[in-house]
């Protein structure tokens, strides 16, 4: 979704006698023409509604749908003579060989032996001496209670076979991602073509190429990693490419000039320098591939995603939701440690650290108790397997309960609210969108965009829809847009509260953001049944399931740029006695604009990315077209053509808000940066 | 003796198709007509001159004049659009990679505005670079990076990280670093520009001595007339990308090449400036020629005490050559016409 | 002060192991299990070896897998191994060696045709039914069917649409399309038989279910695609409403669809190489045959129960040995 926007021009002195700069559009002129654009739409759409919308029934496919389903037809009956896929296979069996070797080291049963070669007590022994090593006690302590919760909470297996997949992606992800990084991060052209095949793997629906995944590597852990490199590939490539393009040109230019080669420029300058941005990116990497772990399920992906699946298929919330909590505890296990590692290497590097005698001290006697441990999990069976608890079962109990007392007290409530939505905002935009002749949806979008984006948003625009068009989807297209915009907007909504709420209230911002991280880590199939119970199969269901998980990221974008107003910005305007309200939205919301605008294009691609979980719970369109061409393999071409038309949808609103920032020349630099490296954590689609 | 850097010609052009504008008449087209006319934009415009062994060559001008655009034309940071740069007799333009990356290892050295420093590494690391990216083993260069640390005054800092020091203290860890791999020629460019007026000051003074210690050749960029005046030997001023004057700083001060310059150096305090040669005139007949003698590249500054003690007018000799005579009123019109400006 | 604190902290993660570990403690040694498991190895034929079961996703087929994977593991020695896979992948597995048996199939031409023997790479083939009769249909929750029994004519829907519309429904009715793997009609069902309704796709069996059940609850006007075997039939007694019935031939083109739903065997269909091995397991899978009730009964167990599948499975084997033992004759 990334293109480098062209580096800001540093501002150049006016010469004497130049003419003065253009004056600049203003905002409100853009509204203006919006407005009319509107206008003239809904007096055509009044006209002409309900013809030529390139309505398809939900079943039903076209000759462009059965030709893509053509080739994967032809992949199929090729497979026993395709070498690629010979190929493919021997990968697929490496990568299964591998992660059963691992699995019999650590889960499971080693035959003969009944049991791992390392029990449960030696595993989490290892854990936490590798917490203490690469980072801190605090970490160790983390790194041991969140081991121990996995057993507890009953899913030992489930979720140290979603630790190994986890790794065993990152790791690949680093090998294929390092030198792709380096590729964009020191040639623009590179990155100009890698970034494009980046925003196809990161708005690509994962239903899409999972059935060729699959036909390529094989069912189960072959698919899943596979699966969730290509997911998980695009935030290091970008984050890392980003911050090698980063380096200062001075510290090239003078260490250049000091006559290093290549390979010298990469090694002692670029790289380390660019360190910090890197483990973010690896960061963002290992958080991706955590939230593929219940998309894999689908294809008998081992792990946590299979009990989360499991729950769903019998409308069980509570079963759901404890391996879902476990996701969570794991990414925040996984996140924190590596964060205090790459701090702790930092502090090491430049000689920090603390003592380092009592620090070899406190390793070696570790060491001992780690491998004291291992051998008591090799010897005795209780230390072997992880015992049995019910407290897992308990807490799923409980939040049954809780769920069910939510559905039966806010049933009522929640529908009115369903009802207000759906009759006054989103039927009438869809009726527009979707319901005038396709030909004047795509005039008046063109429209629009050309008056937020100007010239670049408006070809981007032009080729995105008649990419949709072409793709016989333009109905569901314009559904699901209709969907995408009003989540959006309530998106915004809850951003600008909560967002200006946090950070005007240091405490109140304190509370709420593991509530917000746990929002975006949560896998969307354990919350899609209460909201399925409290709003049945309708497309706000899918709107709600949206917003849970896009909310989140608009909310700290928000919270993150009303905060960076300048102190001296807001004294000045208290000084003129300003009122409180009066200091939001004149001084802080459009100071933050910058952040406001990036805030909305993640808001938008967050919800975009929701499409097809929306499709599981009745929002038909494009996310059914996904779900109908994974279940269905005579339609896997429609379920193709749906994801693309996704990607399209994705990548025009990508480009709208981009260029509509850009026209404004006063976003500071945060902005810029958060879009050139678009942070993507949580579900895949 | 040969020149130590010859430059011939060069011309820089960015923009598409930029090498397509050279000898066509799109070539004499103002920068701003180029850019409307082709979005090209001209960095430096058919520049020649030549640096003596040893010698201080100062680039001036105003940003966006091509100064930086030319130092970095020198050792092909940037590649020149056609021209040549000859440095000991070596064809800079036409050197293969390898080559060019000796030149830049053994034969030149460079000190930016902004530093350039490695924040990962400690001082020490940062001074041997030059010297790590050559080979050279780790315990000599950092052997020789210490005497160099010693050398720019920075004893004691060996261990610290950039981002601990202040800014005039960083500049000299990439003076250190310029220096270590003993290369026989200097390129600042604007070193001092972001530094504090006193600390620039102290700056300009240690490359002074520097250069009186060590003799290097150094080209100078700067944007400012009067630490150009104070370093060069000799002033080339850059307007558009293209040379506006070469000469010593008495000439740039005494007859400037045009408006242009003459803009630039009218607050120049002169009396600091200019020596006897530019206020010396023909003895008149019946002055007294027995006063005292002086060289005539004495500044006018240092003549006045002389000139206002002695009767007669000071002799001005050039060797053993009596060359003019100067008076009282003389120096007096140079110092007080500074005031009246 | 930092050592110290961080003494006391790994004192009290420690303790924490430790009481985990003591609380466990007590269990026998490894190298005797170990010992007993290479001995049992040494006894042991090797005859069944592995099954690879595919487990489709609904209740009812996760109910019949793990009772044959249950026997097959517990009876014949298998090593049984489950998939959770979708229909179409499970397919694609036979080729591949990957899954050896899909135990509970409502019909896919599609499929049949790429991979069975003849048009397709002969991967997969029929192994017969296995008892259970899937039952297609437009079903309305008990309470509807109770208060207004002349709904369960599809003549009279129309009168009604206007009750079953909803904010999905365009102002028609809205009708209750199913989880997108399974085969259906609707859409060409309600134009051809000029019914006003709209198709609106649940998307999911859970979902179908959650609006279900809320509409036996509340009294909602809700129509939609259901089938038998279902566990959830059990809780609400989901009603069929007829439409024209099936003849032979009246669903081959989708879009003229006029007819009700065909009554389906539910078949199984397996690997072509595993059904060639002399494993055991070929015998029990060809044998297997069960009633609808039965898998109700075990569904029910897993989704109503909150039992796992392998106890729910284990539960019913134990008391139907009397079936079971016909299947592994």
């Amino acid at each position: 979704m990334t293109t480098t926007a062209p580096a800001p021009a540093a501002p150049k002195p006016v010469e004497p006698g130049a003419e003065p700069p253009p004056p600049e559009r203003t905002r409100v002129s853009r509204w203006i023409p919006a407005a009319g654009v509107v206008a003239v739409w809904i007096v055509v759409w009044y006209f002409t509604k309900g013809t030529n919308t390139l309505a398809l029934p939900g079943v039903a496919r076209t000759d462009l749908h059965d030709e893509l389903t053509e080739i994967n037809n032809a992949l199929l009956a090729g497979r026993d003579t395709n070498p690629v896929m010979q190929f493919t296979n021997s990968i697929a069996d490496m990568l299964r060989s591998a992660f059963e070797w691992v699995q019999r080291m650590i889960v499971v049963p080693s035959p003969p032996r009944p049991v791992p070669e390392i029990g449960w007590l030696g595993v989490v022994a290892i854990a936490t001496y590798i917490g203490l090593m690469i980072a801190s006690w605090r970490i160790a302590v983390l790194v041991c209670l969140s081991f121990l919760s996995f057993g507890v909470l009953g899913f030992w297996q489930d979720s140290l076979d979603t630790l190994i997949v986890t790794g065993m992606s990152v790791a690949i992800v680093v090998v294929i991602g390092m030198p792709l990084a380096v590729l964009i991060g020191t040639s623009p052209r590179a990155n100009k073509v890698v970034t494009v095949v980046l925003d196809l793997l990161q708005t690509m629906p994962t239903f899409v190429y999972l059935l060729p995944v699959v036909l390529f590597f094989g069912i189960g852990v072959s698919a899943a990693v596979v699966s969730t490199i290509f997911y998980a590939l695009p935030p290091l490539v970008r984050i890392a490419g980003f911050g090698i393009r980063e380096v200062s040109t001075t510290t090239i230019e003078a260490t250049d000039s000091a006559g290093q080669t290549y390979w010298q420029r990469l090694r002692k300058v670029q790289l380390p320098m660019a360190r910090k941005t890197i483990i973010v990116g690896l960061n963002q990497t290992t958080l991706a591939a955590l939230s593929m772990a219940t998309l894999a399920a689908f294809v008998n992906g081992p792990g946590l995603g299979k009990p989360v699946l499991a729950g769903l298929r019998i409308n069980d919330v509570g079963a759901a939701f404890v391996p879902g909590v476990l996701i969570v505890v794991m990414a925040v296990m996984l996140d924190r440690t590596t964060t205090a590692a790459s701090e702790r290497a930092e502090k090491v590097a430049r000689g920090g650290g603390g003592n380092v005698r009592m620090r070899r001290i406190v390793l070696a006697v570790g060491a001992v108790a780690t491998l004291v441990a291992v051998y008591l999990s090799r010897t005795y069976l209780s230390l072997a397997e992880f015992p049995v608890y019910t407290i897992g079962d308990r807490l799923a109990d409980g939040v049954n309960e809780v769920m069910d007392w939510v559905t039966d007290t806010f049933g009522g409530v929640t529908e009115v609210f369903k009802d207000f939505v759906t009759n006054w905002l989103l039927n009438p935009m869809q009726s527009l969108l979707a319901e005038s002749p396709w030909y004047v949806s795509y005039v008046a979008i063109s429209a629009l965009a050309l008056v937020f984006g100007g010239m670049r948003a408006l070809v981007s625009t032009l080729v995105c829809l008649t990419g949709i068009w072409f793709f016989d989807l333009w109905h569901d297209a314009m559904i699901t847009l209709t969907m995408t915009l009003v989540a959006t907007v309530l998106v915004m909504v809850l951003a600008l509260v909560f967002g200006v709420w946090m950070a005007r209230d240091r405490r109140f911002d304190l509370g709420i953001r593991p509530l917000l991280d746990a929002g975006q880590t949560i896998p969307p199939f354990v919350y899609l049944i209460p909201v399925l119970a409290l709003f049945g199969p309708t497309r706000f269901t899918a709107i709600v399931a949206a917003i849970v998980y896009a909310a989140p990221a608009a909310i700290k974008l928000v919270a993150d740029g009303v905060k960076a107003v300048s102190p001296t910005t807001i004294e000045a305007g208290r000084s003129t006695g300003q009122t409180t309200w009066q200091e939001i939205t004149k001084v802080q919301l459009p100071m933050a604009r910058g952040s406001l605008v990036l805030a909305t294009n993640q808001g938008l691609l967050y919800v975009l990315s929701m499409t097809v979980i929306g499709g599981l719970v009745g929002a038909g369109a494009l996310g059914f077209d996904v779900v109908y061409g994974f279940s269905r393999s005579e339609a896997w071409g429609k379920g193709a053509a749906a994801g693309i038309t996704i990607v399209l949808l994705g990548v025009m609103l990508d480009r709208i808000t981009r260029a509509a920032a850009d026209m404004r020349r006063d976003d500071g630099p945060g902005p810029r940066r958060a879009f050139n490296i678009r942070l993507p954590i949580g579900p895949p689609r | 003796m040969t020149a130590a850097l010859s430059v011939d010609s060069l011309w820089k052009i960015f923009g598409p198709r930029s090498d397509k504008i050279i000898g066509t008449p799109d070539a004499e087209l103002s920068r701003a007509e180029l850019k409307t006319k082709t979005g090209n934009v001209v960095g430096v415009r058919d520049v020649s001159f030549d640096v003596a062994p040893g010698e201080v060559f100062v680039v001036m001008g105003l940003s966006g004049s091509g100064k930086s655009t030319l130092v970095r034309l020198l050792t092909r940071l940037i590649e020149p659009t056609s021209g040549t740069v000859t440095l000991n007799g070596m064809d800079i333009t036409s050197a293969s990679e390898s080559q060019l990356r000796d030149v830049r290892r053994t034969q030149v050295s460079m000190v930016f505005q902004h530093f350039g420093l490695l924040p990962h590494r400690q001082v020490i690391d940062n001074v041997a670079y030059g010297l790590e990216v050559r080979g050279v083993s780790k315990k000599e260069r950092r052997a020789k990076a210490s005497e160099i640390v010693d050398l720019v005054g920075l004893t004691g800092y060996e261990m610290s990280y950039p981002d601990q020091l202040s800014g005039g203290m960083q500049q000299r860890v990439g003076l250190a670093r310029a220096l270590a791999g003993d290369p026989e020629m200097l390129l600042f460019d604007e070193p001092f520009s972001a530094l504090d007026p006193l600390i620039r000051r102290d700056m300009q003074n240690e490359v002074i001595r520097l250069h009186r210690e060590l003799g290097k050749t150094m080209v100078f960029i700067t944007h400012d007339l009067a630490e150009a005046l104070k370093l060069g030997d000799r002033i080339m001023i850059l307007r558009d990308g293209a040379i506006v004057q070469i000469g010593t700083p008495d000439e740039v001060v005494a007859q400037p090449a045009d408006d242009y310059v003459k803009d630039f150096v009218s607050e120049v305090p002169k009396a600091h400036v200019l020596t006897l040669k530019w206020v010396m005139r023909d003895p008149r007949p019946g002055e007294s020629m027995d006063g005292p003698t002086l060289p005539v590249s004495t500044i006018v500054r240092h003549a006045a005490r002389a000139a206002i003690a002695s009767d007669a007018p000071i002799r001005v000799l050039d060797g053993d050559r009596l060359v003019g005579v100067v008076d009282e009123e003389d120096i007096m019109r140079v110092v007080v016409a500074e005031e009246a400006v | 002060m930092r050592i110290a604190r961080s003494r006391g902290a790994r004192l009290g993660a420690l303790a924490a192991v430790a009481t985990l570990a003591l609380s466990a403690c007590g269990g026998g040694s490894v190298d005797d299990a170990t010992e007993a498991n290479e001995s049992q190895a040494a006894e042991g034929g090797g005859e069944c070896g592995d099954l690879q079961m595919a487990v489709n996703p609904w209740v009812g087929y996760e109910a019949s897998a793990y009772v044959v994977g249950t026997v097959a593991q517990d009876q014949l020695g298998c090593t049984v191994e489950y998939k959770e896979l979708k229909e179409d992948v499970s397919w694609q597995g036979f080729g591949t060696g990957e899954v050896d048996v899909v135990i509970e199939d409502w019909g896919h031409p599609d499929l049949e045709k790429k991979f069975f023997e003849g048009e397709g790479d002969g991967s997969a083939m029929d192994m017969g039914p296995q008892g259970n009769v899937g039952i297609i249909g437009w079903f309305v929750p008990p309470w509807l069917a109770e208060e207004h029994p002349e709904i369960l004519q599809y003549e009279n829907l129309n009168q009604f649409a206007q009750e079953f519309a909803t904010s999905e429904s365009d102002g028609k009715g809205q009708f209750l399309g199913a989880d997108p793997s399974f085969v259906q009609f609707d859409e060409a069902i309600v134009s051809n038989l000029d019914l006003d309704f709209k198709v609106v796709f649940s998307g999911s069996e859970a979902a179908s279910i959650e609006a279900f059940r809320k509409a036996e609850e509340n009294k909602e006007w809700v129509i939609g695609y259901w089938y038998e075997p279902q566990y959830f039939n059990a809780e609400v007694a989901m009603q069929r409403v007829a439409l024209p019935p099936y003849e032979e031939g009246c669903q081959d083109d989708p879009q003229t669809v006029a007819c009700d739903y065909p009554e389906t065997e539910l078949k199984k269909i397996v690997g072509t190489d595993w059904a060639a091995s002399d494993s055991t397991a070929v015998d029990l899978v060809q044998n297997f045959t069960w009633t609808n009730e039965d898998q109700n009964v075990v569904a029910g167990y897993i989704a109503s129960g909150g039992m796992s599948p392998e106890d729910a499975a284990a539960k019913w084997v134990e008391e139907n040995q009397d079936k079971v033992d016909a299947w592994l004759q």
